[in-house]
């Protein structure tokens, strides 16, 4: 039986690699991985909590949370496919129009 | 393994949000027969959508509802922000029935999304669960993430809403952390068991860490400095009535939530947040004012006073309790109105290719070319200044009013200060409409239609009537922050 | 009494509304509805007068405005002794330029917005007058404020016009940042505003806490009022049109900070210091902006220099607690300089659009009635013993100083009055009584103006003559008439008049000052090229008005400009660039990421959020 706070701490580098994730890679699909990873870490960590507690709470959140993931995979691809028509590349770099 | 129980359903406690929701599920239906050609009726619906919400939310008030397991209230402070996000929503139906049309994007979707994304904006209000809040923060952002990038073909518009999704998703995975750490610290996250659970005690590193992750994802929502590098980026490249809907109801939103996550569940550690925010709110209005004054991009420089006044509001909270988080109501209701009207004005004066006049050299003349145009956006300008008696200024008043009382002298010192400063970025749109000739021969501002003249009207009444008379909705903004007192 | 009271603003508030909506029906027949509009403000004000003559006074509340909490905040108006004087100043001076602008102002294009503007000026001047409250008197305040911009700004097709509107707006938000946390503190420390609880309970303020209020009140007024160092707007304000400059820049809202002073003196005098520091910045803008005025070739600007040098004035009295003599001063004041303003506007008018002194003179023959109507009000400023008010108020002003012992400052306002005399026969001589030097054309054109700009020009002479020898002559006991009529608002001090010595010193500098004019500009023909040339150092310091504006430019103008430009470069892109792509290379080369991180911006931004996360958790967990 591994103790929970494993978990929670497995969780945390997760979280910590999507985060270094977001801010080194270049491609915007990579970072929307990355973020997944960040919120995929959170799932753990709740049901880790949720475990810990004995009680159901932790991983019905999970679904909800898996639920709003799926919608932002739709919204997220949809968005980078309508920059990909227009620019033919996918860096986020290319994205430098506004600034200042 | 334990039953889970089901939970007694009490639908009448979310009477607004459903009349949205229903209203966008009937936009995407009819949006499927004839007639095709236009939209205008839909948009007519998204309107009559949001009214009824409004009338609803005026029908609850003084309700107390809980339902879903404790997950949702309908309660004063609820129903407040359903009056603003409300209003927010109807002012930029009215202006989009005309801007959309214009800019040739009119489609059903968008008063869809639009009401999609007003309906999570009010379910913020009334989350009293951590989970609430992350899935109406969601409903917000995905719906406003595409609305963001509405003109399919244009580059700036594209670059928007990729910008604003991926630092959105970004941050909402702090605050989806955070709460989950909070989860872990508690074992709840249901407002009042949260509060439950830290009374008394000294905050565990658990829940002050989920605390601070918590604020980096509010703190992207409201655009409060340093979680504000999108603001410019998405208000200058989204349609203009999208701006102006970001701009308004999904900070008003995210305030709603962050009051009410810090006044009721988070309420023990009033004494970390507050010195927090204070350091937050002072660099958020110094930035925002400081930057505002190099931009010629009125949409930009609008974001940029957007977020000065983000650190004017949170001043508020600074100052706590019943008169520092109602006057954050109040102000919030003011800069609504402001600022709803100041993007409309922009979004109607648009230039015949249907590109935007964004910069200020554009509106050189304009008291000349179209007086009532330019007199209407010098009024909305004045208020965002602070200027008596409209509405910007009595905000202001009750928000440093509390502050003072409070016993934030320096702040107070700092906010005033920024407001003198930032009165030369506004006054100077002002001295172009009114005291320089066009470099160039430019085609007269558009005439509004009778829909964005409306919304331009409401916005004038409702300025001017909350600076003459603020004091009803002054003890509104205060009676309804007191539930969350108790 | 309260339904004439609010018949005053009322007029003008309508005047103001009918020209702004149907202005483009009015159009040049805007002054039909404007002029009896003041003029009825000013038989209200008459009426009101006479009954605070009988001793009533009024003070009722409009509605709750702003309540917050147990503070409440009504508007409220308050009518006193004070308020009268000021009302029939205002309106009846108002009245007169009113007059005189449908003439000046015949055939401009914005003649309707113009009295719009005009009408808007005066209801927001009665209001800031009849303000029973601190809140009130802000927003009115603020609102006069605005008026002066519109107005001054309001030739907008010139650059110079636009500018000086900016820079009067902005200069005055420096004062007004600190009136508006002196307000707000005297909430904080007594809870109310209203003028009477304010006044009656100042006692319970310590003293420093009194000074400090009482200093960031002042101020404000040094914004509103052209005081040192915040006086640069004024003689650019002088871009607007003249009857503008007459009404809000000479007479009525430029007084406003005085008027300020004396109402709360209650609440100076809990703190010497303030009413020292009020005194000798008054001393010392009297003193400096004559000494400015001595050399300027404009002859608008000359005025301009005159009015901060009288305000000055009007300050160091009501800072040695002779209030009744500084509001007296305010009244003469108002009359003889809107008076020389009209009449300037007048000469203007003759000379086609002419303000350089240098091209001017010789006026004298062809407008006679400017001329002597001029003249009376250069006698007037210069303070020339009898003749006029403008003598009788300077004496009780000086008068105060002497019976106060101060002899420094009674000093430096004798320069002051021998200055102010120069100057004054300077610009007399030079437009109207030496050889013409204008251009041959501009000669054969100069034309007395028409009656409806000249009998203002009468009107306010014969106030000017005579409004010292009706309520100026003091009696055995040292008190005027006037005083006597402020006696509830201000206590009356009882005692010895500065009599025949301060005569003698008054003979003795409006001598050496005209002698100096004399002797210098009507001695002989003057040389065009010879007036206001820089000759020496001190010339051009003279000339460029101590440089103040130059400093403030490079000092305060251009570096702020330069901060806000850096932080939108460097701040957004730099600090990013540097700071955050230092942390981001520490985090990629933590990682074992060997990549060197190129720049784009979305990573830029989230780089931001990550290193503002770091910082607050880390802030949280380190308290």
């Amino acid at each position: 039986m591994v103790d929970d706070s494993w978990y929670v701490a497995l969780s945390a580098v997760l979280f910590t690699l999507g985060v270094i994730g977001v801010v080194i890679r270049r491609n915007p699909l990579v970072i929307f991985m990355s973020i997944e990873l960040m919120l995929n870490a959170a799932n753990l960590a709740l049901v880790a909590f949720g475990h810990r507690f004995g009680s159901p709470e932790g991983q019905t959140l999970v679904f909800f949370v898996m639920a709003v993931a799926a919608a932002e995979v739709a919204v997220g691809l949809a968005i980078i496919v309508t920059i990909f028509r227009l620019r033919r590349r996918l860096s986020v770099d290319d994205l430098s129009l506004m600034r200042w | 393994m334990t039953p889970i129980p089901a939970p007694p359903v009490l639908l009448s406690a979310l009477t607004p949000v459903l009349v949205i929701l229903a209203a966008g599920a009937l936009v995407l239906l009819l949006d499927l027969v004839p007639p095709r050609d236009t939209k205008q009726h839909l948009g007519g619906l998204a309107l009559g959508g949001f009214v009824a919400s409004l009338l609803a939310s005026v029908w609850f008030w003084d309700a107390d509802l809980r339902a879903f397991r404790d997950m949702i209230a309908l309660d004063n402070f609820a129903l407040f922000f359903n009056l603003v996000i409300g209003y927010a929503g109807a002012l930029v139906v009215l202006l989009s029935m005309d801007y959309v049309r214009r800019t040739g994007a009119e489609t059903g979707e968008y008063y869809a999304l639009v009401l999609f994304a007003g309906s999570g904006m009010m379910l913020l209000g009334s989350a009293t669960d951590l989970i609430v809040v992350f899935l109406s923060l969601e409903l917000m952002s995905l719906s406003l993430y595409v609305l963001a990038g509405l003109f399919k073909t244009r580059l700036d518009s594209g670059e928007a809403s990729m910008k604003y999704f991926l630092l959105g998703a970004f941050a909402s995975s702090f605050l989806l952390y955070g709460i989950a750490l909070v989860y872990g610290a508690t074992g709840s996250t249901n407002f009042d068991k949260v509060a439950a659970a830290l009374a008394g005690k000294a905050p565990d590193g658990l829940v002050v860490v989920g605390l601070g992750l918590m604020l980096v994802g509010f703190g992207f929502k409201l655009s409060s400095v340093p979680f504000h590098m999108w603001a410019p980026d998405v208000y200058q490249g989204a349609p203009t009535t999208v701006t102006a809907f970001i701009a308004t109801g999904s900070k008003a939103a995210a305030f709603a939530a962050v009051i009410r996550l810090l006044f009721s569940a988070l309420r023990s550690m009033q004494p970390d947040w507050t010195v927090l925010l204070w350091g937050v709110a002072a660099l958020t209005m110094t930035v925002g004012n400081v930057v505002a004054i190099a931009q010629s991009n009125l949409k930009r420089m609008l974001a940029y006073s957007s977020v000065a006044h983000v650190g004017y509001m949170l001043v508020g909270l600074v100052a706590g309790g019943a008169s520092g988080a109602g006057a954050v109501l109040f102000y919030l209701l003011a800069y609504t109105f402001t600022t709803a009207g100041t993007f409309g004005v922009i979004s109607l004066c648009g230039r015949t290719s249907g590109d935007e006049s964004v910069d200020v050299r554009d509106y050189a003349g304009l008291a000349r070319r179209h007086p009532l145009l330019a007199f209407v956006l010098s009024l909305f300008l004045l208020s965002l200044i602070g200027i008596p008696p409209l509405a910007g200024f009595v905000g202001k008043f009750y928000l440093f009013g509390a502050a003072v009382r409070g016993g934030y002298l320096w702040l107070v010192v700092i906010g005033v200060l920024n407001s003198a400063i930032a009165a030369y970025y506004y006054l100077r749109v002002i001295v172009y409409m009114y005291m320089r000739e066009p470099e160039e021969a430019i085609p007269a501002g558009l005439v509004p239609s009778f829909a964005g003249g409306l919304a331009l009207a409401i916005s004038i009444v409702g300025i001017v009537l909350l600076g003459v008379m603020p004091a009803p909705f002054a003890n509104l903004a205060v009676a309804a922050v007191a539930p969350l007192l108790k | 009494m309260s339904t004439s009271v609010w018949l005053i603003p009322a007029f003008p508030l309508a005047g103001a509304l009918l020209n702004m909506v149907f202005g483009r029906f009015t159009g040049h027949r805007a002054h039909w509805i404007a002029v009896p509009a003041v003029g009825a403000s000013f038989v209200t004000a008459c009426t009101v007068f006479a009954r605070v003559a009988r001793g009533e006074t009024f003070t009722g509340p409009l509605f709750s405005w702003i309540v917050a909490g147990d503070f409440e905040a009504p508007a409220t108006v308050h009518v006193d002794a004070l308020s009268a004087v000021m009302l029939l100043a205002v309106t009846g001076v108002g009245f007169l330029i009113h007059l005189y602008s449908a003439g000046y102002m015949h055939g401009d294009p914005g003649f309707a917005r113009y009295f719009a503007y005009l009408n808007l000026f005066l209801f927001s001047m009665t209001m800031l007058v009849l303000a029973g409250n601190f809140l009130v008197l802000y927003v009115f305040w603020e609102a006069v404020g605005l008026c002066s911009y519109l107005l001054i700004g309001f030739w907008y097709t010139r650059k110079s016009a636009s500018d000086a509107g900016k820079k009067a707006f902005i200069v005055n938000r420096v004062g007004d940042f600190g009136f508006g946390l002196g307000v707000m503190w005297l909430w904080t420390a007594l809870g109310t505003l209203e003028y009477r609880e304010v006044f009656a309970s100042v006692g319970n303020l310590a003293p420093p806490t009194a000074t400090a209020i009482a200093l960031l009140l002042f101020m404000g007024a040094c914004g509103k009022s052209a005081q040192l160092p915040l006086h640069t707007w004024l003689p650019d304000a002088m871009e607007g049109p003249t009857p503008v400059s007459a009404l809000i820049h000479a007479a009525t809202m430029v007084t406003a900070g005085v008027y300020m002073v004396a109402r709360s003196h209650a609440l100076f005098e809990r703190s010497g210091t303030a009413l020292e520091v009020v005194a000798w910045v008054g001393v010392a803008t009297a003193v400096f902006a004559a000494t400015v005025g001595l050399i300027q070739p404009d002859i608008k600007r000359v005025l301009a220099y005159s009015t901060v040098s009288q305000l000055g004035y009007m300050f160091a009295a009501v800072g040695l607690g002779a209030y009744a003599a500084g509001i007296f001063h305010l009244v003469t004041h108002a009359f003889f300089k809107a008076l020389l303003f009209l009449g300037a506007g007048s000469v203007i008018h003759g000379m086609q659009g002419e303000q350089d002194l240098r091209k001017m003179g010789g006026l004298a023959p062809r407008m006679m009635t400017t001329t002597i109507t001029m003249t009376i009000g250069g006698i007037g400023l210069a303070g020339v013993p009898w003749i006029t008010a403008g003598f009788f108020s300077k004496e009780e002003i000086l008068s105060a100083a002497l019976g106060g012992r101060r002899y420094v400052i009674l000093a430096l306002l004798l320069l002051g009055a021998a200055l102010t005399t120069f100057y004054t026969f300077r610009l007399l001589f030079l437009a109207f009584f030496t050889d013409p030097r204008m251009s041959r054309e501009v000669a054969r054109h100069v034309h007395e103006s028409p009656a409806v700009m000249t009998v203002p020009l009468v009107a306010l002479a014969v106030l000017t003559l005579v409004t010292g020898w009706v309520v100026g002559i003091p009696s055995d006991k040292g008190t005027t008439v006037f005083a006597r009529f402020l006696a509830p608002v201000f206590p009356v001090h009882e005692g010895h008049h500065g009599g025949a010595l301060l005569l003698v010193l008054s003979f003795l500098v409006v001598g050496i000052g005209i002698a100096a004019a004399v002797s210098l500009y009507k001695l002989g023909p003057v040389r065009a090229d010879a007036v206001s040339q820089p000759r020496t150092p001190l010339h051009a310091l003279l000339l460029n008005a101590w440089y103040f504006d130059k400093l403030y430019d490079r000092v305060i103008v251009r570096p702020l400009y330069a901060l806000s430009v850096f932080s939108a470069q460097a701040i957004d892109l730099g600090v990013i660039d540097g700071i955050v792509n230092g942390l981001g290379r520490a985090v990629v080369a933590w990682a074992g990421a060997f990549r060197h991180l190129q720049t784009g911006y979305i990573v830029n931004y989230a780089l931001t959020m990550l290193a503002g996360a770091v910082v607050i958790v880390g802030f949280l967990l380190a308290r």
